[in-house]
């Protein structure tokens, strides 16, 4: 007989073993579905790698997709480390790509456009998540719920506005005008789409991990998200800090939405993200809720959705099995937590 | 004499390095009530988890009535006829008391016996004086009474021995004589208890033998409580004599905290009434009350959590005109919280997190909102060392500690910045006879550099101890005002019950 036991305390290695564990236990339990198409289990992942990390192209296309997910997933980990519930990084990210995208149409110089765009779409996040942080610091309303609910009306507003009067009337699609020539973030390797956004993220992890651990405002964050009646009782202002976590981590989501228009659409239609927002989550999750983690979280489901449109041209096997495994990675890692609480022991059965 | 109800033998159980029990025995016969006595940390809780089934022992075994058994999961401990209440309890608070006896039993063909539960429940209420409203939703039960659905809870499923892990820390002291009548009902029936606690006094009244832990073993054995002395036992726990703390003369300066025609509105529990009091630098002022008298709102309002609707309020001479936490410890307010836990600390934060979180937007822990680590770890590690804070180090999750060595950690983190006046709640709550000694030892130093400190409880041997002067509460007015020279247990205690008003 198998049985939990609680642990004392939890040995450090466990951090960097446990998502290795989930990923592990992700691929062999999505091998069953990739048998089920009929497709060779090593062919299929084999292919998978070599079309997403396989060479220096694959590897920037890798790159460039890892790039919201690493905005989505830092907006996702700052926010639960506040126990700020914010399911709603996909809307933030929309309104981050429409404020951009708006600015960016404006003639103007290049730098000054980029920088304009940048804080566009930061403040459109952040004002998206302002409103579910204020609705439960006021109302006490949940936040999970109105998160969630408020990505649904982004998107079709957002649907409305390039149907109607956002419609670029040069192609008659619904698909916004695009952004000026001169606003293009600047490709940093030719004949690649890595762009200067991709520099922003792998910056902004550390930058956003300084803020965590070394700043009063990452304490106050830590501490609000672990115990908001200590912390109103040591004398931080709980809502404040609240309502300060919501506006940093939309304002990292519409970051996500300002690299999707900047580097890589230069416009702004309904299907810009992919569940970039959900994503974030799972990102989030695999790295613990630490932002140095997040890179490495969004490479890897960056790989997994890169690789498995190749793996489903060359095997056959349903692109949709991207998202089987990115969710059965977050289903694992959620498992996998439960072992730094607890430990299993064998012990005999009982007579 | 009967056959041992229960016996443990030979128990042994690691944690890593740490050897939690070590050898250890111990048997309860039908009808017999044994205390389990030690500091924290000397075992007792892990030797009981092992009993219950939440830990396999390294070695030795367990013997029901004479069997060897295996114990493996409560549900294990509940088949043999184990039964446990722990500190914290295990219940649905939004199902009734019915409800929650019914839990995991099995019914008559997938239905609940609602009707044979209630049968029981009647039964077992009659049989010891354990009535509860069988309706009633678990939140709408007090404290104590949430404890008696616990103890139903187990003699529901046929438990013929009870374990109980503290069970009057949680309580005021006339629930405790409930409590006690109950537990001497259960044990004239034949069922065994094993008692858990470090109230020596408690121990002496209810237990009719004693086991002592020390660092995981058996360091005595006590035939005959009620004819041995609090000091004997105290003695056999920590291994040296235990002497009260002498509370000296002093002369009490000018006054560092006044509250004046203090009132709040009911906001949760009971409202302050008109409260006037003062405290001078060099005194310890005791508040005494049955628990839910105002001493909650009261605590509230002088750590500026709550601010009053009527009346005013000075901290070392000044008024306070907003009250904020930050505010009312900028003039000078230490505060050592009733709820270590949930008010105090951060659990899952490293110890070194706590102890700066009052002050850490102020210099000594920042400086232009940048954290200073070196600083704080500094700080954390001078602590440790200065009040011997058990703990691997500064970065150790908070909620690792023991109860004394959290205590010790509250109590470092507002010393060092010497506050004008302390204000303390139940500040041995749960404690074993060491940490509470170390604690009133150093309130005692405090009085003697000049602080002054309200120190609130229902200890009422605790108050007489640390006080010059006891204010009693009772339904949020402070019905009277003694020099603790003229006050005595008895009288404290009738007053606060309301029975000597104003005179």
């Amino acid at each position: 007989m198998i049985r939990l036991e609680a642990r004392t305390s939890t040995p450090g290695w466990f951090n960097l073993a446990l998502p290795l564990l989930a990923i592990g236990a992700t691929l062999v339990l999505c091998s069953g579905l990739i048998a089920l198409a009929g497709a060779g289990i090593v062919e299929a992942y084999g292919v998978m790698f070599s079309a997403s990390l396989g060479d220096s192209y694959a590897i920037t296309e890798t790159l460039v997709r890892a790039t919201p997910m690493i905005f989505t997933g830092l907006a996702v980990a700052v926010a639960f480390r506040a126990k700020f519930w914010n399911i709603g990084a996909e809307g933030q990210l929309l309104a981050g790509a429409v404020a951009s995208c708006a600015v960016g149409a404006i003639p103007m110089p290049g730098p000054l456009a980029m920088l304009l765009m940048a804080l566009a779409g930061a403040a459109a996040g952040a004002a998206v998540a302002l409103v579910p942080a204020t609705l439960r610091v006021k109302f006490r309303v949940d936040d999970v719920v109105s998160s969630l609910l408020l990505n649904s009306v982004i998107f079709y507003a957002l649907m409305a506005l390039i149907e109607g009067p956002w419609k670029d009337s040069f192609s008659g699609y619904p698909i916004s005008p695009p952004i000026e020539d001169s606003a293009n973030f600047p490709v940093l390797l030719e004949g690649t789409r890595l762009h200067l956004g991709v520099v922003a993220a792998f910056l902004a992890a550390p930058v956003i991990w300084f803020l965590i651990a070394r700043t009063t405002l990452g304490f106050r964050i830590r501490v609000v998200g672990e115990n908001p009646e200590a912390a109103r009782y040591g004398g931080i202002h709980v809502e404040r800090v609240l309502i300060s976590t919501a506006l940093l981590s939309g304002a990292l989501a519409g970051l996500a939405g300002v690299g999707e228009v900047g580097g890589v659409h230069f416009q702004v239609m309904s299907d810009i993200s992919p569940g970039y927002g959900y994503s974030g989550i799972v990102v989030a999750m695999l790295a613990r809720l630490n932002p140095l983690g997040v890179v490495p979280a969004a490479l890897f489901l960056a790989a997994v959705m890169t690789g498995a449109e190749a793996m489903s041209r060359a095997t056959g096997v349903p692109a949709f099995l991207s998202d089987v495994i990115q969710g059965t990675a977050l289903l694992a890692m959620l498992v996998a937590l439960l072992f730094t609480a607890y430990r299993v022991r064998r012990v005999g059965t009982a007579r | 004499m009967p056959a041992p109800l229960i016996e443990m033998r030979g128990i042994s159980k690691s944690f890593g390095a740490v050897m939690a029990n070590e050898a250890v025995d111990l048997s309860v016969a039908p009808g017999e009530i044994l205390g389990l006595l030690g500091e924290n940390g000397a075992g007792k809780t892990t030797l009981m988890n092992v009993l219950f089934g939440a830990y396999a022992p390294d070695a030795g075994e367990i013997l029901v009535q004479g069997r060897p058994v295996t114990i493996n999961s409560s549900a294990d401990a509940l088949a043999v006829g184990i039964g446990m209440v722990h500190q914290h309890f295990h219940l649905a608070p939004r199902l009734s008391v019915l409800e929650n006896l019914l839990i995991g039993i099995p019914g008559k063909s997938g239905r609940i016996d609602r009707a044979g539960g209630l049968a029981r429940l009647n039964e077992i209420g009659r049989q010891h004086g354990l009535t509860l409203d069988p309706d009633l939703p678990v939140t709408a039960l007090s404290i104590g009474e949430q404890q008696r659905l616990e103890i139903v809870k187990a003699l529901f499923r046929g438990a013929r021995l009870l374990i109980l892990d503290e069970p009057t820390a949680v309580l005021a002291p006339t629930e405790v004589d409930g409590l006690f009548s109950a537990l001497r009902s259960m044990a004239a029936q034949g069922l065994g208890i094993i008692f858990i606690s470090h109230k020596l006094n408690e121990v002496r009244a209810l237990t009719h033998r004693c086991v002592v832990l020390r660092h995981g073993r058996v360091t005595g054995r006590v035939d005959t409580p009620a004819s041995t002395t609090s000091s004997e036992m105290a003695r056999l726990m920590c291994g040296h004599e235990i002497v009260p703390p002498a509370r000296g003369p002093s002369t009490p300066g000018e006054a560092v905290l006044t509250l004046d025609g203090i009132s709040t509105s009911r906001h949760s529990g009971m409202a302050l009434r008109d409260v006037s009091l003062s405290v001078r630098a060099g005194e310890i002022l005791g508040i005494a009350g049955v628990s839910g008298n105002g001493q909650r709102a009261l605590a509230e309002v002088i750590s500026g959590i709550r601010a009053p609707d009527a009346g005013q309020m000075t901290i070392a001479g000044k008024m306070v005109a907003r009250f904020s936490p930050r505010e009312v410890q900028a003039l000078g307010l230490g505060r050592i919280p009733e709820d270590r836990m949930t008010t105090g600390l951060v659990t899952n934060l490293p110890l070194a997190d706590s102890m700066v979180l009052p002050r850490i937007g102020t210099g000594a822990f920042s400086r232009n909102g940048l954290l200073r680590p070196d600083a704080i770890r500094a700080f954390a590690e001078a602590q440790i060392k200065a009040y011997d804070i058990r703990c691997p180090g500064p970065m150790t999750r908070a909620g690792a500690l023991s109860g004394g060595n959290l205590q010790k950690a509250l109590l470092a983190r507002e010393l060092a910045f010497d506050p004008k006046v302390l204000i303390v709640s139940q500040p041995t709550r749960g404690l074993d006879i060491g940490a509470a000694r170390f604690i009133h030892e150093k309130f005692l130093a405090m009085r003697a550099k000049g602080c002054g400190l309200v120190v609130l409880g229902e200890d009422l041997e605790e108050l007489l101890m640390l006080s010059d002067r006891i204010a009693v509460m009772y339904e949020g007015r402070i019905v009277r005002t003694l020099d603790s020279a003229d006050a005595t247990i008895a009288r404290l205690g009738l007053m606060m019950t309301g029975a000597e008003g104003h005179s």
